[in-house]
């Protein structure tokens, strides 16, 4: 039987909805109302039924609207920090491999330290230093995650940089920041823009931790770490909900956002875009 | 206008081997000069270092007795062997000409550049249609000195002659300085007033 859509079409459609799931899993959190997940200790400890999917925690609050609401905290920590990262690395990145031998080396130096460092540890003490909270841990997330995309762009504009095209442009009398912004800029949309997808899974899945360790957000604050931080005291009593539906919920929604990010780099990358 | 290789040496790096060792030579405007040698021999390097897109060792590139400005457009330019490399693949091919100025229409029919040719991209070009948007780019830039490196090699006969016709046609028109590597003696002895081999350092002028 002859397809109707080719893979790339297919990639194309698969992307798309992958995109709206998630940007569904964020509005519906935002848009639950805070009277929605008050709570109702007439309908505590409730496992899960029909009206209550994910059952509902010792407060009786529905833990299905909580988990929603706790997601769309996560992807906006998760989003805001890695596009802080993402063009923190690009502004690193383009000054390391066209500046000074000391640019270089002082911004080299400081990527190895940052990835010397373990993330979780560094995330905890910057969270902590500036007071934890949101504003925290959007540093501590974004300090953190830059450097890789950071050495990717600094070798990617390295390589450019002995390009003839580049070098040509030069003796046509284009400026450093004309060849930045015409020639190498646009060259380093597809590494930015895989980068930051690709960054989103990780900097959610160190919000959760963080949280869950006690290190990021307030508890008052719905975010997937404090549920599942809050529900490990309720395991022991038989409340399994608690734990493995927002936990299962997060993964689901890191997986996703992974895949999104692959498909992505297969669209954009000139090697399998030809198909 | 006067350029000028002045005692000039060159390697890649403090390790590697010399590619140049004191190296003289010069090239005066409406004079065109073939430079010849086997491979190996630093003619590409040499090219490469009268256009400034690499500094000498040792030794001075001079124009006029001045270093070649930094700023600006460069007076002399180079067109090089592999035009798919020298041109910006993500860019239309108009983008690729405006980048030296004006487009010059008469430019672009004496190369055959066809106006559709302005809205495609370098992949959907062969290499002799690229190698036509090459030269017409560094002679839209109103240089004063071409260094040609190899620019005919991979061009069918037919191509070759209607770019070289052009460029000597634009060469006497303006007084333009012109040197020509290529392991082409033929070609060299029909294009060039002079020539030279890096091989041993002697010139040779071209009757006729």
């Amino acid at each position: 039987m002859r397809q109707r859509w080719n893979r790339r079409q297919r990639l194309l459609a698969y992307t798309m909805l992958m995109l709206l799931a998630i940007l569904a899993a964020f509005a519906a959190g935002v848009l639950i109302p805070e009277s929605a997940v008050a709570p109702d200790f007439a309908s505590a400890k409730l496992p899960p039924s029909l009206s209550h999917p994910f059952g509902t925690d010792w407060l009786g609050r529905d833990l299905f609207l909580r988990t929603l609401k706790g997601l769309s905290v996560s992807l906006t920590v998760g989003v805001a920090a890695s596009l802080i990262s993402a063009v923190a690395a690009v502004l690193t990145g383009v000054a390391a491999a066209t500046g000074s031998k000391a640019v270089d080396g002082v911004i080299t130096w400081l990527i190895d330290l940052v990835m010397g460092v373990p993330h979780m540890v560094l995330i905890i003490l910057i969270s902590f230093a500036c007071g934890r909270g949101l504003k925290g841990l959007l540093a501590g997330i974004a300090v953190t995650h830059w450097t890789g995309l950071a050495r990717l762009i600094r070798a990617e504009v390295m390589q450019l940089r002995g390009q003839p095209y580049i070098m040509a442009s030069r003796r046509l009398g284009k400026s450093s920041g004309w060849v930045l912004t015409h020639h190498l800029l646009p060259h380093l949309a597809p590494q930015f823009f895989v980068g930051l997808v690709l960054m989103f899974p990780h900097a959610i899945l160190h919000e959760a931790s963080v949280s869950f360790l006690g290190y990021g957000l307030p508890p008052e604050q719905p975010a997937i770490g404090i549920i599942l931080s809050e529900s490990m005291k309720y395991l022991s009593a038989g409340m399994w909900w608690l734990a493995v539906f927002p936990g299962a919920l997060l993964v689901a929604v890191v997986l996703l956002i992974d895949r999104l990010g692959e498909n992505l780099r297969v669209i954009i990358d000139p090697y399998s875009a030809q198909e | 206008m006067r350029l000028e290789a002045k005692n000039i040496s060159f390697r890649y790096s403090r390790t590697s081997p010399w590619v140049l060792e004191r190296v003289d030579f010069a090239v005066r405007s409406g004079e065109r000069v073939g430079l010849v040698a086997p491979s190996g021999y630093g003619k590409s390097t040499l090219a490469m270092l009268l256009s400034g897109y690499l500094r000498p060792t040792s030794g001075a590139v001079l124009l006029d007795g001045k270093p070649l400005p930094t700023k600006g457009v460069c007076p002399v330019q180079l067109i090089g062997q592999h035009p798919e490399r020298a041109i910006n693949p993500r860019w239309r091919l108009r983008q690729v000409l405006e980048e030296s100025g004006q487009l010059r229409g008469d430019v672009l029919a004496s190369f055959g550049i066809e106006k559709e040719w302005l809205n495609r991209f370098p992949r959907e070009l062969s290499g002799g249609e690229l190698q036509r948007f090459c030269v017409a780019r560094a002679l839209m830039s109103g240089a004063s000195f071409l260094i040609c490196d190899e620019i005919s090699t991979m061009l069918d006969v037919i191509t070759q002659a209607q770019i070289w016709n052009k460029i000597l046609e634009e060469a006497a028109g303006r007084e333009m300085g012109l040197v020509a590597v290529t392991h082409n003696m033929a070609l060299a002895r029909r294009v060039c007033t002079r020539i030279y081999d890096l091989s041993n350092g002697e010139d040779q002028a071209v009757e006729g």
